[in-house]
């Protein structure tokens, strides 16, 4: 039956191909449009560590102005902490695991003389850093405790770092000129890249993580220089690199792993209590307000996918509505034209079931027909997003498996629906009022 | 039906209750069409506003000689760099080139997104706000090289120039800023601030000696993006930023010349971030001028899905009168009669869409201003869109009103 009615489809479109022909289209242009949009924003608010998201919490403290709190919104600890704080959390050592980290960068110089020197972004961690956040590592391992205490000159590569200076060779046990400083290698990392960057997103969202992994002292150590954003309430006291340092100025960010909720409780009672004793100090002049988001919840309060990006998903989503009621009304306008043929159908037995089942395989058929070529143009749509934005979109605007079965879910879901209606009123036609007229 | 011999607006008749009654047969097809007017309106209309507001963002001029500018960075990395040094030296041999117009040595450019900036307030005392600005640190050099005009006061004079080193907190007694950034330090007369001071960090005083017409802050995006201060600074700091303006035509040439005669003259440095202005006003502004084209995309394709919707419904419905239409014809209705027929109808559903519409469209832009903060449309956007969108049907449902017209009155007379 599925095949005759299908067969019966065909020749119903042969008879009207405009009209075919335009469902088809306008279908296609509302799932092209909206898949284009929908990628780009489920891309942008993915998971970028699906395994323990809601395990790493982003650690704020308010250590702000007392005049007027960080920005605008009334509750809102600063978005990162000072060297004070990045340091004190890490030496109380209160979680399962913990990192301080900075973004610095410096030039290396390769031994090879072939290749000039160029500059270096640096990731300053510690050693969690990497089991924390699942870093794969290609050679070697990260640095140990001992590296991070005795501030060793040791450093972890990316895998285009590698590439670039040993040829991909693996270099664990070599040295490598940072800053004018002789570093040993000890570790090369696998390709790597979150999406969005969720440890830092401060410093660009999308942007690719950092060229070398360094412990996070030699920030102190180096006089490494602040990358990324610094923000100020205070002036320093004292001119230089450490009176800087140790100012009121944010410019590290600190990321815990807390298993359980006990853990989480238990930490942010550490913190109350932290500030609680810093306030005896004389610093912490706002109200108490430590603040523990996890993965999501951080991408989210850090505004991660870009508003542009979801107007665009919303007006797409009208666009896909705007598509279906012109093929509802195409659909309508068809079968209208098939009362005849639908009277004499059901006088000589047909069921409505029947019918039904046969008006919506023919309007499946044309959803599926549309999906398909909706993909194609959500492809096209891609394109031209990566044209349009550049660099940044190269991660953003790909379709993987997940998205190409939600297009064509979606377009049969929106013509099944779309056809839906057309076909419940043909099917309702009485047979005798299309008989008399004939 | 009746005909005047020399039909005028208001006396012939327009059969308006024959197409309303017809349409009431047909409620649901002609609700779709409305539906989908109203929705392809609340989308263009938004859209186009949308667009309005992002060109007129991306019109502000930046204050700089923009085609004739560009910067690169050096960063020094050998033992032995003496960063001030190499910043004479490299600023002197910059200069010299012919074709240069000037050079400076300064800390962020206009456009290119990152920056410093501080508070200034017109009270000493951490309880006072300030108001934000952006900082650029620059020699005397700068007025002609940055392409910005004095309004009032006086440039910096060489001895003016003060040596900051990195991580240095006070800034030096004196600074120019923008007429904008006066305007809201003294609201009631902006060119009156040369010679008032203000404070930084609080309560350290400055001496404004200077304002200049206009200068952009380094991040598009941001409010107060006029807002600008200018400090009488040389950086002794490995890394250093030149930016660079040519006479016409030359930046290209000049552009390749300095980034071989700085990689050239110290082996010690790298030399990076080569870049025009030109350039860096196309990044800053890229995600704007994307979603431009993208809403421009989406809106052209929306009124063809639409108007070929009416086109389609429309000839069908034709098909489906043919009889009917003959009828008319034969019994004396005009070619004329017909078309009009057909447009009026699509007027009918067109205004109840558009009207619709309207609610629609302001609807969506209070979400739109709710949940993304852009400002409200303003009101004159709806009467346009209801009008365009009332072109769209009329222009779609010409062609297939036409090829009613066409339909011979001989047809009344063949059975179907």
């Amino acid at each position: 039956m599925f095949h005759y009615y299908l067969k019966l489809a065909f020749k119903s479109y042969k008879r009207n191909p405009i009209l075919t022909g335009l469902m088809v289209a306008a279908i296609a242009l509302g799932i092209g449009a909206s898949m284009t949009t929908i990628t780009v924003n489920y891309l942008m608010s993915a998971d970028p560590i699906p395994t323990k998201s809601g395990q790493l919490f982003y650690v704020q403290v308010d250590s702000w102005d007392p005049n007027r709190g960080f920005n605008d919104e009334p509750n809102t600890p600063p978005n990162q902490l000072t060297w004070t704080e990045a340091t004190n959390l890490m030496s109380a050592n209160k979680a399962y695991r913990q990192s301080a980290m900075a973004k610095s960068g410096a030039i290396i110089e390769p031994s090879n003389g072939d290749i000039s020197p160029f500059e270096a972004s640096i990731r300053l961690a510690f050693k969690d850093f990497f089991p924390m956040f699942n870093v794969p590592f290609k050679y070697g391992n990260a640095w140990d405790q001992k590296a991070d205490d005795d501030r060793q000159m040791v450093v972890v590569l990316s895998k285009d770092i590698n590439d670039k200076v040993f040829a991909g060779q693996n270099s664990v046990g070599k040295s490598i000129i940072i800053d004018g400083k002789s570093f040993r290698v000890i570790g090369v990392l696998a390709s790597w890249q979150p999406l969005p960057k969720f440890y830092d997103v401060n410093n660009g969202a999308f942007d690719e993580p950092e060229a070398l992994f360094m412990p996070f002292y030699l920030k102190q150590e180096l006089e490494l220089p602040n990358w990324g954003n610094t923000n100020c309430w205070k002036t320093p006291d004292g001119e230089g690199f450490s009176a800087f340092l140790q100012s009121e100025c944010i410019n590290f960010q600190m990321w815990v792993e807390l298993p359980t909720l006990q853990d989480k409780r238990a930490y942010m009672a550490f913190l109350n209590n932290y500030v609680n004793d810093q306030k005896e100090l004389g610093r912490f002049p706002r109200p108490l307000n430590n603040q523990l988001l996890n993965v999501m919840q951080w991408m989210d309060d850090q505004k991660v996918v870009a508003d542009d990006a979801q107007i665009m998903m919303w007006l797409s989503f009208m666009f896909l509505l705007v598509c279906l009621l012109n093929t509802i009304g195409l659909q309508m306008a068809k079968f209208s034209a098939k009362s005849a043929e639908i009277g004499l159908r059901r006088a000589v037995g047909a069921t409505k079931g029947d019918l039904f089942f046969q008006y919506t395989i023919e309007t499946a058929a044309v959803g599926i027909a549309g999906g398909i070529l909706g993909l194609g143009l959500a492809f096209l749509g891609l394109v031209g997003i990566r044209q349009l934005y550049g660099d940044v979109m190269n991660d953003l605007a790909s379709l993987d498996t997940t998205m190409i079965t939600l297009a064509l879910l979606l377009s049969l879901l929106a013509s099944v629906c779309a056809g839906l209606y057309p076909t419940w009123r043909a099917c309702n036609i009485a047979p005798a009022s299309q008989l008399k007229s004939q | 039906m009746t005909h005047s011999s020399t039909p005028s607006f208001f006396a012939e008749n327009w059969e308006i209750g024959p197409i309303f009654r017809t349409l009431l047969r047909n409620k649901v097809g002609a609700m779709l069409i409305a539906l989908q007017i109203a929705f392809t309106m609340t989308i263009v209309v938004n859209a186009i506003y949308i667009i309005v507001q992002r060109s007129e963002k991306m019109q502000r001029p930046s204050g700089i000689d923009e085609a004739n500018s560009f910067f690169i960075s050096s960063v020094g990395f050998s033992h032995d760099f003496n960063g001030l040094v190499s910043t004479q030296q490299d600023l002197n041999l910059i200069r010299s080139l012919n074709g240069v117009v000037d050079a400076i040595q300064i800390n962020a450019v206009p456009l290119s997104g990152s920056g410093w900036s501080m508070g200034l307030q017109t009270e000493p005392g951490a309880e006072f706000d300030g108001t934000g600005t952006a900082v650029y640190m620059v020699d005397e050099h700068a007025l002609n090289a940055l392409d910005v005009a004095l309004v009032a006061g006086e440039n910096f004079s060489p001895t003016d120039i003060q040596v900051r080193t990195s991580s240095q907190t006070h800034w030096p007694d004196k600074t120019i800023i923008t007429l904008a950034m006066a305007n809201r330090l003294f609201p009631n007369d902006g060119l009156a601030a040369v010679g008032k001071t203000v404070y930084i960090n609080d309560i350290e005083p400055m001496i404004i000696t200077g304002i200049i017409d206009k200068l952009q802050a380094p991040w598009v995006g941001w409010d107060n993006v006029e807002n600008v201060m200018l400090t009488p600074e040389i950086r002794d700091a490995k890394s250093s930023r030149y930016f660079i303006r040519t006479e016409p035509g030359e930046r290209d040439r000049i552009m390749t010349q300095v980034e071989s005669v700085l990689a050239k003259s110290n082996p010690g440095r790298i030399v990076k971030d080569l870049r025009s202005i030109d350039e860096t006003r196309l990044r800053a502004y890229r995600d704007n001028s994307a979603m431009i084209r993208i809403l421009i995309t989406v809106m052209v394709i929306l009124i063809i899905v639409t108007g070929l919707g009416i086109v389609g419904l429309v000839s069908f419905s034709v098909n489906q009168r043919k009889k009917q239409i003959g009828t008319r014809r034969a019994l004396g209705a005009s070619q004329h009669a017909i078309v009009r027929y057909f447009m009026l109808e699509n007027l009918l559903i067109s205004t109840a869409g558009v009207l619709l519409g309207a609610l629609l469209t302001v609807g969506l832009n209070i979400v739109l201003v709710d949940a993304f903060s852009l400002t409200p449309i303003a009101w004159y956007y709806i009467p346009l869109g209801m009008l365009a969108l009332w072109l769209v049907g009329q222009v779609a449902v010409y062609g297939p009103a036409k090829k009613a017209a066409n339909i011979p009155p001989a047809l009344a007379t063949r059975s179907a």
